[in-house]
């Protein structure tokens, strides 16, 4: 990933959204990081909770839509996945993805 | 000591003149290094610091903190109930440097927001380009008559910084006999950490439940009512501590007296074994250095909150416990104004655009027992003239289990490698 690029695209676009698959604008980079606050940083976890890092992305997108449906047994991640978007929902999938 | 400042004056011009021109970079300035200093390396300026380095590979950041150690808040109330000792709650600063920050073990005295100076009592004066304040809370310890001398005598402490009056604390409890009475208060609202009080209710209880079941709690609280996940502590102290807690609603304490150990309230003198007074806060003191702590009855800092830059001191910022805000005053919370603020940082010294709609969460765990927590969520989506706009289906649970009670402990170790790892 080229961060130059991807801050300088960024700036362009206004970077209002985040629907760019992969591309870790500052949006998508700020709503990862707050994840991490539980999932640890990197999204590398100790204990219970889950780690994120190098998760597959469709099972992310799957249990984060199933989260918010109500439709996976959960704790808190009801009320946490349904303050998300669709499109948030794929760019954090690609972003936690691509971290190893 | 002196830091410094570089060419801090060359970048903030082109920044300037970037920022006129509505975008994109100049040229040569991305070669450009730019200086952030942060003020406090608790939950919200620790990891500030972290992130600005992590997003902003141009930006020199120093971290200046008086104290040696981290001492957690959170999960503090679990050392008053013999889950934790105060060792698990205390981390280094050690692994800060690698991320490239400059640690500064001191305590600043003043701040010239207009020529951008911070000074210290170590005697340094050090210059920013931005400057980010995330002091935490101030104690306002007048508020309660008698106060300041008892804890001043070692006879009754607040513990809601923790550290030493964390551990007295305990100390205290331990050596109250079987069939004592904990006091405790609860301050009005805004204070740090809503459920925290009644969190530490369970806690106490759980001790004295294993170790002086004959023992008596008595909560003094200053509002109308269980100000935080109040289903969830109802619940848990009628399960495991029946008749234990004795919870008094608008019960603001005015004054206490450590040699007869009594609290008085509007409407009683109330004796204890043990006193635990906690006072109103409000913004850490540096940010009334800089002329930040703004808001009408001057106690919390105003910020523009997709920025967390003050509303009246420009290139200051303030995240943390001391801003005003609709937001619960949380360490998790600081972490995520940090992650807001330091993100802005980078973009506004690069003369670009914030993201201009953050969204943050608060997690938020309280243990009801040894093995039972329960916990509150929420995701906050800035709009521009609304502020931090809460989502829907967020809350807290009404009853605690043995699995949020595993999640949280996880939760204390994966927020503390967050912020100090």
């Amino acid at each position: 990933m080229n961060k130059k690029t991807t801050l300088a695209l960024a700036g362009f676009v206004g970077l209002a959204l985040s629907g760019t698959a992969g591309a870790a604008d500052v949006h998508t980079r700020l709503i990862a990081s707050t994840c991490m606050s539980c999932h640890g940083p990197g999204g590398k976890s100790q204990g219970d909770i889950p780690s994120l890092a190098g998760l597959d992305k469709d099972y992310f997108v799957k249990s984060m839509r199933d989260f918010k449906a109500g439709t996976r047994a959960a704790t808190i991640m009801k009320r946490h996945a349904s303050g998300y978007t669709d499109a948030e929902f794929e760019a954090m999938a690609a972003y936690f993805a691509s971290l190893k | 000591m002196t830091l410094n400042r570089r060419d801090f004056l060359k970048i903030t011009g082109a920044g300037a003149a970037a920022a006129l021109t509505g975008c994109a970079t100049l040229p040569g300035a991305s070669a450009a290094r730019s200086h952030v200093v942060v003020v406090g390396a608790g939950f919200g300026g620790a990891t500030c610091a972290k992130y600005l380095r992590q997003w902003g590979p141009n930006i020199d950041v120093t971290l200046i903190e008086p104290n040696d150690k981290f001492v957690s808040c959170p999960i503090s109330n679990w050392v008053l109930g013999g889950l934790r000792s105060m060792d698990d709650i205390t981390h280094g600063y050690d692994n800060l440097s690698r991320h490239g920050i400059k640690m500064v073990k001191d305590y600043v005295t003043g701040v010239d927001a207009a020529k951008r100076v911070v000074t210290t009592r170590g005697g340094a004066t050090i210059s920013y380009d931005r400057l980010v304040l995330s002091p935490g809370i101030e104690i306002l310890t007048d508020t309660v008559r008698g106060f300041k001398e008892a804890e001043a005598a070692g006879k009754v402490v607040h513990a809601w910084k923790a550290g030493a009056q964390t551990a007295q604390l305990r100390k205290q409890l331990e050596a109250m006999p079987d069939g004592g009475t904990f006091v405790m208060s609860v301050p009005t609202s805004p204070y740090r950490c809503p459920p925290g009080p009644y969190e530490r209710a369970c806690m106490v209880a759980h001790y004295f439940k294993q170790a002086k079941p004959r023992s008596k709690i008595i909560l003094l609280d200053g509002n109308p009512d269980i100000a935080s996940k109040k289903a969830l502590f109802t619940d848990a102290w009628n399960t495991f501590y029946p008749g234990m807690i004795d919870y008094r609603p608008n019960n603001a304490p005015l004054a206490v007296d450590g040699n007869r150990m009594i609290v008085s309230t509007e409407f009683d003198e109330v004796k204890g074994d043990v006193l635990n007074v906690v006072p109103r806060q409000r913004a850490g003191e540096v940010c009334a250095l800089a002329g930040a702590r703004n808001d009408s009855a001057g106690n919390w800092c105003t910020v523009n909150l997709a920025t967390f830059e003050s509303t009246t001191v420009p290139n200051v910022h303030i995240i943390g416990d001391s801003i005003l805000a609709a937001l619960p005053k949380s360490g998790h919370m600081a972490t995520n104004h940090a992650k807001v603020c330091a993100a802005a940082i980078v973009e506004l010294l690069a003369g670009r655009q914030p993201d201009p709609s953050p969204v943050i969460a608060n997690t938020c765990y309280s243990a009801t027992s040894s093995t039972t927590s329960g916990y509150v969520a929420n995701v906050y989506r800035y709009e521009a003239g609304k502020g931090y706009v809460n989502q829907p289906e967020g809350g807290a649970t009404p009853k605690g289990s043995e699995l949020v009670f595993k999640y949280n402990a996880s939760w204390a170790k994966n927020i503390w490698a967050e912020v100090l790892g």
